[in-house]
């Protein structure tokens, strides 16, 4: 039995390890490419690791491009929205969980329609509302857009989390003398942090990457988002690669300190949401 | 403290009736327990007091108010849940003085009423722990700490023991008695547990159906059921039922009016019992005796086969066939444990109930 056994694991570990191999290798070229100079990028063939490395792209990217400003740009939109689709969520998440309503059929079903088209056919009538707005060209419109296209999903992950909350501490709460509010913002939001933590964490990381709106909305550099600036290393005859992966490596930061920083609720959260009652 | 009057209180969720109109006034201090199964509308009409639930039509009112419109908030009610659903991220501390840090007490003041109502209930020792780190019955204490820290008008209770294994449940009982004797807080407690019901309550309602059925203290719901389900409600093992027909014998025995009456049981056999005046002769009837009640003796008037022995170390339930029918009988008598196959039983005319077609009572 026990050779069985330890063959089960090993190959059981050996599956993840490969997993885990094949979905970090990209990450790993990003690294390898961004630290390698441009004489060796195309002299050496294909190897693990240059001979010689260099830091000079991300001087480059940090010193001498507009890069800084896309940075900028993409942590104000990205936690914007985050911050923006988590209250709004909660709210509605917490409606949806705790109210019976009229309209809350069609509204569910409404919600779960905005998620079925795909978002390039919307660009164009989205284009044409935000623009007789002064939205276009504008971090503000961006957040509004990403906000519309994140907040039914949202509401459904933080519906999700209210539901594993016991009534009866809402209704406890509400016979010591605390209001519905109250009662929501002292006993039940404390409780769903971790469902806080994941949909900010969900909300970030979507608006962080979004590329197709931000480039049909911005033009010129001033309000690109580090998706559309990393497009300003592909010009008509070349792609400089080191220079782009060095500013992928340094889009990847945010999001890294992100994730560690809620981390330890988004764990919790998972497991919470999905099994707790 | 505060006397509670309910009217005519119905409640419906859309079409479907739960409450079919209930009357009931509660006393200032009094110790109410509804009783039930599940689904008979107890819990309902404990959130209705609370004001968990609208009430559909009637009136609440505490202490004379009309209380149908306010928040639970507004109530000044203390609740204890089945769930205990003590605040998971508060202290112990915290979660007893919720409600008085919601009504902005003075902070001394909160001080000694948490201190009062810990050392009350024991959870000194506990106060700066969090609910996880409690034991069963430790939360079910914090659960009535959180109740009685401020001195509300009434105490609703729902199910509080349920959650509790047996020894610790005769314990809080016990516990929950002794408290209520020392605040005198109007209390309204909700269980199905039919030895809570007798053991605590002033006076209990069963409810079935969404109907109550019977108002009256532990003893006389227990001595004299307004009805088959009350009868069969109250009392455990539950009591034994029999089909018949009334019957009045003309000759009678000559020992007086209340003589000469009977049922007819589906053998033939005539049980005498007390002349009733509220049922016709040869109604169909049905006829209760508890198990504790019925005796076993070698000259009884019924034979009945042994089907099971069940010793529960204080008494002997036995359970027989009568009729083909399911009977019980409870015994302190150790010699019934070698009962035979058959055993002969009487039933004592002071102890029998005769309920009447409908299932009420016939006196």
């Amino acid at each position: 039995m026990r050779p069985g056994k330890l063959l089960l694991t090993g190959a059981h570990r050996g599956a993840i390890l490969v997993y885990v191999v094949f979905a970090l290798f990209p990450l790993f070229w990003l690294l390898k490419v961004s630290v390698t100079p441009n004489d060796l990028l195309y002299s050496e063939g294909v190897r693990m690791w240059p001979s010689r490395t260099t830091f000079e792209h991300f001087d480059f990217v940090i010193a001498h491009s507009a890069f800084p400003t896309f940075f900028k740009n993409s942590l104000i939109v990205s936690g914007a929205t985050a911050i923006v689709v988590t209250i709004l969520a909660s709210l509605s998440g917490y409606a949806l969980s705790r109210f019976s309503f009229k309209a809350k059929y069609w509204i569910v079903a409404l919600m779960l329609i905005t998620q079925m088209f795909p978002l390039v056919m919307l660009v164009a009538p989205i284009f044409r509302m935000l623009s007789p707005l002064g939205l276009t060209n504008s971090l503000t419109g961006l957040v509004i857009v990403y906000s519309a296209f994140n907040v039914p999903f949202a509401t459904f992950l933080m519906q999700s989390f209210f539901d594993g909350i016991p009534k009866d501490l809402e209704e406890a709460a509400m016979i010591d003398g605390a209001t519905q509010f109250v009662a929501f913002r002292q006993i039940i939001l404390p409780l769903t942090l971790p469902g806080i933590a994941a949909t900010l964490g969900f909300v970030f990381t979507a608006a962080w990457s979004e590329l197709l709106f931000a480039l049909m909305l911005i033009s010129g550099n001033d309000a690109a988002t580090f998706p559309v600036g990393l497009l300003t290393f592909v010009s008509k005859f070349s792609v400089d690669f080191g220079q782009m992966m060095a500013a992928g490596v340094l889009a990847l930061i945010p999001a890294c300190l992100f994730f560690l920083l809620i981390q330890r609720y988004l764990v919790q959260g998972l497991t919470a949401g999905a099994v707790k009652g | 403290m505060a006397s509670i009057d309910i009217e005519s209180v119905r409640k419906s969720y859309g079409p479907f009736p739960v409450l079919h109109g209930v009357d009931l006034t509660i006393k200032d201090g009094e110790f109410i327990v509804l009783v039930g199964p599940s689904g008979c509308g107890k819990s309902t009409l404990l959130r209705m007091i609370a004001g968990l639930e609208e009430v559909t039509s009637g009136e609440i009112r505490i202490s004379g108010n009309r209380v149908n419109d306010l928040a639970p908030k507004d109530r000044d009610i203390a609740m204890v849940f089945q769930s205990y659903a003590l605040y998971p991220h508060m202290s112990v501390a915290d979660n007893m003085s919720y409600s008085l840090r919601l009504r902005k007490t003075a902070k001394e003041k909160i001080a000694s009423a948490v201190g009062a109502a810990a050392t009350k209930l024991g959870l000194d020792p506990l106060l700066e722990r969090r609910p996880k780190a409690l034991s069963g019955g430790q939360r079910q204490r914090v659960a009535m700490g959180r109740a009685i820290v401020r001195q509300p008008k009434a105490f609703l209770f729902d199910e509080p023991l349920s959650n509790l294994d047996a020894r610790l449940r005769e314990q809080m009982r016990a516990e929950i008695k002794k408290l209520h004797a020392d605040l005198k807080a109007t209390s309204i407690y909700v269980t199905h547990d039919q030895i809570e019901a007798m053991t605590l309550a002033d006076r209990i309602v069963a409810m079935h159906g969404g109907i109550v059925q019977q108002v009256g203290s532990p003893l006389e719901l227990y001595d004299t059921p307004a009805n088959l389900f009350v009868a069969g409600f109250i009392g455990s093992p539950g009591m034994n039922f029999l089909e018949g027909r009334y019957v009045v014998s003309a000759e009678g025995d000559g020992k007086g009016a209340s003589e000469g009456a009977g049922i007819r049981l589906s053998d033939g056999t005539v049980v005498p019992v007390a002349r009733r005046t509220d049922i016709q002769p040869d109604a169909a009837v049905t006829l209760g005796i508890r198990p504790e009640h019925v005796v076993i003796s070698d000259t009884g008037m019924l034979e009945a086969s042994v089907d099971l022995v069940e010793p529960t170390g204080f008494g002997i339930i036995l359970h027989l066939s009568l009729h083909g029918l399911p009977f019980k009988i409870f015994t302190l008598d150790r010699d019934a444990l070698s009962a035979g196959p058959k055993v002969r039983v009487d039933f004592p005319r002071k102890y029998l109930h005769v309920f009447d077609e409908k299932g009420d009572r016939a006196d």
